[in-house]
Parts: structure tokens; C-alpha cells; sequence
């Protein structure tokens, strides 16, 4: 293994990684986003939409992200709607993130017992103020560790991007393989970059599930 | 007679084919605590939940001062916040302290000073022994702790009459007392009650008037000594006859 290689590339990694970080965590707060509303669709049993929210969940949840990408990078163009590779990759990802996150807060949701919200509205809480106080602080609670998985899945399926000719780090090593066939320190460090973006946020979920179980369940 | 501020005029509640209430009617009257018996399934808890539009009536109306409480009320949470629930199960909120869940209505709802609402939420935690479990976790109280402070959460709406639905019935036989000395005591104060139970000798002490609920309507109502002592119909005294036994040998 060269070192040399390594430390000469190291760089060109850390700006790939930089892309990777920015558009995984842009898509998964833009999935969070979809997926609150599909589960509020859902809950709230809203006629029509809560069809489309069914397709859209089965469609997206059965379909691989990279015919998502594909779908979006050339086929939208088709249409008349043509994006960048970067809003390109945060859109495949939230369109594929919002349905296991709609998925991971409807179970919590569900986990909720009805009695608790009969109990706020016996104490004179309206819809609004049920779910803001009541339903959804327990709902978040109990969908952290789902929740978390979809963080960490959705953080790995960005390496689909760089079919899409996105600088990212696969993109790279691939680049760097196909220039220097230097396959073993190109893949190390492949490796390494992508366990440093996630082994912290793996151990940050197990945290906050220690954490979030601690304040108050098991009542 | 004094005017009745809650008013159950024909009710009538079905689940599918099924009736459980059946052209139920009665008033409770300021002050008046009532205490509701009846066998196991009778709909003794769902007559309470028609009470606060937890269940939707198929037939009757209740008023609570002349204002019609249901579901379609646009009033519904102003009239709620009339009527102190206490549920069965506790129901305390489990992800607040003790103090957020007294404090969340009071605030939230009626908008009040968090100052002022936590003085008097404190001050009931006091009566009810619980002032140094303020900002315990619901799952570190005792079955009997979180039913008081279910009590005290309903309390602090400043509720004009007060549900209890078989509030003892979950807990273990040394907790039944503390949680039934609390609701002895709001009698005490004057407060009006409306009360599921199964304790018969609790009932006695408490209840102004006994109403003996079965087959979907009221058999027999009276104070409670003579229901107790001389149950009138053939179905109330095979009732109270369950609560005694006699030796076999």
C-alpha cells in the first residue's frame, strides 16, 4: 500500500466527502420533511390525498434509488424540468427517505395509546395542541430507533451518486482507480471516509435512544 | 330542587347492533355528588365518556348548563374544560414531569401564568401528599401516586363537576385508600361528582344519590342507605348480593 498515494489524494477524499456529508444530510432533513407529512396525511385520514401518499410510499419504498436518480437527472429534463447533479441527489434522496420516514413515524404514532389522546382533549386541549404537546413529542420518541436506521441507510445509499456524475466519494475512488489502478489505497480509503461520516452518527443514535428511552417510558 | 348544571335528557348510545345506553336520562345538581353502580359491561364508563363527547350518541343530548356538549360544538373544548376527567388507566402524559403534565391544560389551554398555575399546582400536589414528586416522571410513581396526580391535573382546570370512571379499579388494595381519601375529601370541599365505582363501601360513604345502571338504562336510584340497606328491585339486590359472602360450611 502507498502512502504516498494516500496522503497525496487525501484531500480530493475530504472535498468528496464534504459533498457526500452536504447532500446526504440535505436530502435527509428534506425527507424528514416529506415523511411529517405523509404521516400526518395518513393519520388524519385525509380522502385523496391519503391514496397519492399510499402510491407515492409503495412506489418509492420498491423502486432502487438510482432509477429514482436516473428517473429525476433524465428523465425530468424530458419535461421540461432539468436540475443540477447536487439538487438532483437531495431530491432521490428525499423522494426515497420520505417514504421510510413517513413509515418510521407512523409506527411511532400508532404506538401512542389512544387513551392518551382522549385524555388531552378531556383536559381541554384542542387537534392542534394534542398533537404538538401530547402525540408527537411520544411518537418521536418511540420512532428513534427507525428513525436513526433510515439516517444511517439513507447516509449510505449516497454513494449511488456518483452515476449521476456527482463528485462524491465513490465517484472518486472510482476516478482514481480508472487513472492510477491504485485499487487497494483508492477502496481504503473509500472506506475510511465513509466510517468516519457514519460510525459518529450511528453512535450518536444509540445515544439519544439511551437517552430518549430515559425520559419517561416504561410508564 | 335546585337547576341541574348537567343535564342527561334520553341519551342513547349504540355500538353497531349493539345498545349499551338506552334512553338513559338524569341531572346533577351543584354540590350533588352521584355515584353510578352497576355490573361489569353495563356501560357505566361509556355513559361517562358520552359525558365528555368521547363517544358519539346515536339518540338524547347532554347539556351542561344549557349548552349542548358534542362532538359538532364548536364550543367542545371550552365545555371540556368544565368537566375534570379521571380516567381508569391514570393516562398521565409519560414524557412530562408530574408538575408539565398539571401544568400543561392550565397554560396551553386556558392560558394562564405559568407562575400563578404552578402555585396552586403545588399547593394541590401538598393536599394530596405529593409536593416532592413534582418533577418526578409518571413511571416512577406508584399505581396510587399517579392516580392522585391525575386528580390533581383535572383539578387545576378548575373544572365545575368532576368524572371519576372506576378510578380504583387498576390499583392494588393498599392504594384503593389514599386515592379514595383524596376524592373524600373534594366531597368534602363541596365539589360536584359524577363516579364510577366498584367500592361499594365507598360508595356508601360518598354518594349523595346511588343510581343503579343495567341493561342499558337506570333500575333503581335512591340515597345511598336505602339503596344499600333495602334494595327495592329483584336486579339491584342480586347486585349488592356479589359483594357478600357467605360460609359454605
Amino acid at each position: 500500500m502507498s502512502w504516498e498515494f494516500i496522503m497525496t489524494y487525501l484531500p480530493l477524499y475530504q472535498a468528496a466527502a464534504v459533498l457526500t456529508v452536504k447532500i446526504g444530510f440535505a436530502g435527509i432533513a428534506l425527507s424528514i420533511l416529506v415523511g411529517l407529512g405523509c404521516m400526518l396525511v395518513q393519520y388524519e385520514r385525509i380522502p385523496l390525498l391519503r391514496v397519492i401518499v399510499g402510491a407515492y410510499i409503495e412506489v418509492s419504498r420498491n423502486t432502487p434509488l438510482l432509477i429514482q436518480l436516473f428517473f429525476i437527472y433524465y428523465g425530468l429534463p424530458k419535461i421540461g424540468i432539468s436540475t443540477d447533479a447536487a439538487t438532483c441527489g437531495v431530491f432521490g434522496l428525499a423522494f426515497l427517505g420520505g417514504s421510510y420516514m413517513a413509515e418510521a413515524f407512523r409506527s411511532g404514532i400508532e404506538s401512542v395509546a389512544p387513551i392518551q389522546e382522549e385524555s388531552a382533549y378531556s383536559l381541554g386541549l384542542n387537534r392542534f395542541q394534542t398533537m404538538r404537546y401530547v402525540i408527537l413529542p411520544q411518537a418521536f420518541s418511540m420512532s428513534v430507533p427507525s428513525f436513526m436506521a433510515n439516517v444511517i441507510f439513507l447516509l449510505k445509499e449516497t454513494s449511488v451518486f456518483s452515476a449521476i456524475s456527482l463528485m462524491d466519494l465513490m465517484f472518486t475512488a472510482k476516478d482514481l482507480i480508472g487513472l492510477y489502478a491504485k485499487t487497494t489505497e483508492s477502496l481504503f480509503l473509500l472506506v475510511v471516509f465513509y466510517l468516519l461520516i457514519l460510525l459518529p452518527v450511528s453512535l450518536l443514535g444509540s445515544l439519544l435512544e439511551r437517552r430518549v428511552r430515559y425520559a419517561g417510558f416504561g410508564a | 330542587m335546585p337547576e341541574p348544571i348537567l343535564t342527561v335528557s334520553h341519551l342513547v348510545k349504540r355500538f353497531d347492533a349493539l345498545t349499551v345506553l338506552n334512553d338513559v336520562s338524569f341531572g346533577v345538581c351543584k354540590g350533588e355528588v352521584i355515584v353510578i353502580v352497576g355490573p361489569s359491561g353495563c356501560g357505566k364508563s361509556t355513559l361517562l365518556r358520552c359525558i365528555n363527547a368521547l363517544e358519539p350518541i346515536q339518540g338524547g343530548e347532554i347539556r351542561l348548563h344549557g349548552e349542548r356538549i358534542a362532538a359538532d360544538n364548536r364550543n367542545l373544548s371550552t365545555l371540556r374544560q368544565k368537566i375534570g376527567m379521571v380516567f381508569q388507566s391514570y393516562d398521565l402524559f409519560p414524557h412530562m414531569t408530574v408538575l408539565d403534565n398539571i401544568l400543561l391544560a392550565p397554560t396551553k389551554v386556558q392560558r394562564r401564568a405559568k407562575a400563578e398555575a404552578k402555585e396552586e399546582a403545588m399547593a394541590l400536589l401538598r393536599r394530596v401528599g405529593l409536593s416532592e414528586k413534582a418533577n418526578s416522571f409518571p413511571r416512577q410513581l406508584s399505581g396510587g401516586q399517579k392516580q392522585r396526580v391525575a386528580i390533581v391535573r383535572a383539578l387545576c382546570m378548575h373544572p365545575e363537576i368532576l368524572l371519576f370512571d372506576e378510578v380504583t379499579a387498576a390499583l392494588d388494595p393498599e392504594m384503593v385508600r389514599e386515592v379514595l381519601e383524596v376524592i373524600l375529601d373534594l366531597a368534602e370541599q363541596g365539589r360536584t361528582m359524577l363516579i364510577v365505582t366498584h367500592e361499594m363501601q365507598f360508595a356508601r360513604a360518598i354518594a349523595d344519590r346511588v343510581l343503579f345502571l343495567d341493561g342499558g338504562n337506570f333500575v333503581e336510584s335512591g340515597p345511598p342507605e336505602e339503596f344499600f340497606a333495602h334494595p327495592q328491585t329483584e336486579r339491584a339486590q342480586q347486585f349488592l348480593k356479589t359483594f357478600t359472602f357467605e360460609r359454605k360450611r
